[in-house]
């Protein structure tokens, strides 16, 4: 299979050509050829201003009856004692989809001795009704327990949505709900929206983030999105009140193969990274490993964290857990900081999302600014001081 | 034991720039490379087959040119190496893809040990390793930074999450996904170069693997995407001018206005 060309529609201008990541689009006298080295990408559609290309649908295979399935859940993540924000900022978001659906919008958690008032603030985000499975063998979690679990609350109440944060437990163990379940899941969405039919339109980058993709799943229910932590808003609501309903699910069904030996936290970079509202990321432009605690004196001034390029890394400055970008983490806080850094595509893929980018590098035309906010043309160790002894000043304290 | 590894060939986003006028992506001249992360489950299969008697097939779908993927994963010391390659596999969500290659790992039949990336870095879903897990019904673990191959058919590994690190213990067979933690990818050698340029690799379809055409690539997806577009443009570029002072001064002023916390 591979895409479509309506030769009444096609003008043969060509730019469905360029477009093609595997130049499989060759443009002759009088018509656009696909060939088969076509990946069905879609990348062609939405760059022909003539509606000329489309892709073949996804099969169906055998349809679930929508009709069965109503409702939006989110898995609120229950980890460490506490509730994952994202689990909030997903209620949060999942209101509103409810809200145009017009149908219940519930929060799931699993786990044991489970904390009253955690429980009790999931509706303050805009849960209707609380499902709860506390059970001993849900105090750890493996894949299988935690998934089979889902599974089974999912046949019981049949939900037309199942939304999770993106976390490194949720990309982990909902693939496995959908495949227990047999329908789609799209990872990592920044995105959501609802169609008229009802259709969940999942957003997400794709690429390593140089374009956007909106992925349905027509045919199957429930239709299932991870979602990145931060790009949500959550909205509290103190004193709103909903249902905590509490559940069980058959004994075998949490009996897994897997055998949890230890589990050693770690308030470690990665996770500090993920989490913090400001990042300050150093690149090869702070020249060696001490000139690093002149970006630590900033992040710790303004309660951030340091991340850093793999260039940084690479040269053995700062440890790899600090890492941003296509093989270290993505993040996506409220400010980040790039100093000295160029802002190669694997980095920029890495923090794009975040609301406000500043760059700080000696040369014009490092790429970094073209995805900054604010740009800073200045020598790194002369701004980043004046901007250590500006926030200061503001606060009374002494430079 | 037999190992196999899952893997992708990915463009290469080295070279990749964005057009600053358009906002898209300049793809002239991307070449085609081994998805980094699962050139780190290569590793991780290589390091087990250091220590014990071990044989490592290595496994991608994909198209014709794929082949040359797999060829650099022997010249780095992979034994094996098997090809999925179908024009009925075009168009394969994640699901589809899962579909197909547990499919090939079932026809294979005596594996012990599945090592997969922990994600693509053009989908960046981290979803095929464990659907297929879940297809080939074996337990699984994401997230792998050190792999213990223990003596009763099973392993000990330990996984980095979000929240610090867990030890867990598997039984074989099972399916990991794994972080670069587990250690640097070693170059190819002039040995197994020679060998893996000779080497013959099959190329299994759809038939060779007793799917039904309806369940694999775009008719065997669940998940469609309707619209790409590109992101949108960031908004207000602005260049602070003047003395480092002068620019400390404007930026903080913005970011105080912009209400970023602890600023």
């Amino acid at each position: 299979m591979k895409a479509v060309v309506d030769p009444k529609k096609c003008t043969v201008c060509g730019v469905c050509a360029e477009a093609c990541p595997f130049g499989a689009i060759t443009v002759g006298e009088t018509s656009v050829d696909v060939s088969d080295e076509c990946t069905l990408c879609g990348m062609c559609v939405d760059t022909c201003e003539f509606g000329a290309i489309s892709l073949p649908e996804a099969g169906a295979g055998v349809s679930t009856d929508s009709a069965e399935y109503s409702g939006i859940w989110v898995y609120a993540e229950w980890r460490m004692g506490t509730i994952h924000k994202v689990s909030h900022e997903l209620l949060s978001a999942g209101r509103k989809l409810a809200d145009r659906r017009g149908v219940a919008l519930c929060a799931v958690v699993l786990g044991h001795l489970l904390d009253e008032d955690l429980l009790r603030e999931l509706p303050e985000y805009g849960a209707d009704r609380v499902y709860v499975v506390d059970h001993p063998r849900l105090a750890h979690f493996t894949d299988e327990s935690y998934a089979n679990a889902l599974v089974e609350l999912v046949r019981l109440k049949k939900p037309e949505i199942l939304l999770a944060g993106a976390t490194s437990m949720g990309r982990s163990f909902i693939p496995r709900v959908a495949a227990l379940l047999g329908s789609g899941l799209t990872a990592d969405c920044t995105d959501l929206d609802i169609s008229d039919e009802g259709l969940l339109l999942q957003t997400r980058p794709a690429f390593g983030g140089n374009v956007m993709a909106t992925i349905v799943c027509p045919h199957r229910r429930p239709q299932m999105a991870t979602v990145r932590p931060k790009v949500m808003r959550p909205r509290k609501i103190e004193g709103r009140s909903g249902e905590i309903e509490r559940l069980s699910v058959p004994e075998e069904c949490l009996v897994g193969r897997v055998e949890v030996l230890e589990v050693i936290p770690e308030r470690d970079q990665t996770a500090k990274l993920t989490e913090a509202d400001v990042i300050v990321s150093g690149g090869r432009g702070l020249r060696k490993p001490e000139n690093f605690a002149l970006l630590e004196d900033l992040a710790h001034l303004v309660n951030g964290a340091v991340g850093a390029s793999r260039g940084a890394v690479e040269e053995g400055w700062i440890a790899p857990s600090h890492q941003v970008g296509q093989t270290g983490r993505t993040v996506a806080p409220t400010l980040y900081m790039a100093v000295g850094l160029s802002g190669a595509i694997q980095h920029v893929v890495g923090m794009q999302g975040s609301k406000v980018i500043v760059a700080v590098n000696k040369d014009p035309d490092a790429p970094i600014f073209e995805v900054a906010n604010y740009g800073i043309v200045a020598d790194l160790f002369e701004f980043v001081p004046a901007l250590i002894r500006r926030i200061r000043q503001e606060r009374g304290e002494d430079s | 034991m037999h190992l196999v590894v899952c893997i992708k060939q990915v463009p290469d986003t080295k070279n990749v720039r964005i057009d600053p006028d358009t906002h898209t992506l300049v793809r002239q001249g991307v070449e085609s490379i081994i998805n980094p992360f699962d050139l780190f489950a290569v590793e991780a299969a290589l390091q087990i087959k250091d220590r014990l008697n071990a044989r490592i097939t290595v496994l991608t779908m994909g198209p014709p040119q794929a082949e040359e993927a797999l060829r650099d994963t022997l010249s780095r010391g992979a034994d094996e190496a098997v090809l999925l390659s179908d024009r009925a596999f075009a168009g394969s969500d994640t699901w589809a893809t899962s579909t197909t290659l547990s499919a090939a790992i079932r026809k294979m039949g005596d594996v012990d040990l599945v090592l997969c990336g922990k994600q693509a870095v053009d989908g960046d879903t981290a979803q095929v390793g464990p659907e297929v897990a879940t297809l080939l019904d074996i337990p699984y673990a994401t997230f792998v930074k050190k792999i213990e191959v223990l003596d009763d058919r099973a392993l000990k590994v330990t996984r980095q999450t979000d929240e610090g690190m867990e030890i867990w213990r598997l039984p074989t067979p099972a399916l990991l996904t794994v972080i670069k933690e587990v250690g640097e990818p070693r170059l190819p050698s002039l040995r197994h170069k020679m060998r893996a340029r000779k080497a013959q690799i099959p190329v299994w379809g759809v038939g060779d693997l007793g799917l039904d055409p309806g369940r694999v690539g775009l008719s065997g997806s669940f998940t469609q995407v309707v619209r790409v577009f590109s992101p949108p443009r960031r908004g207000n570029r602005v260049l602070l001018r003047g003395s480092p002072e002068e620019q400390a001064e404007q930026l903080y002023r913005n970011l105080k206005e912009a209400k970023v916390p602890g600023i």
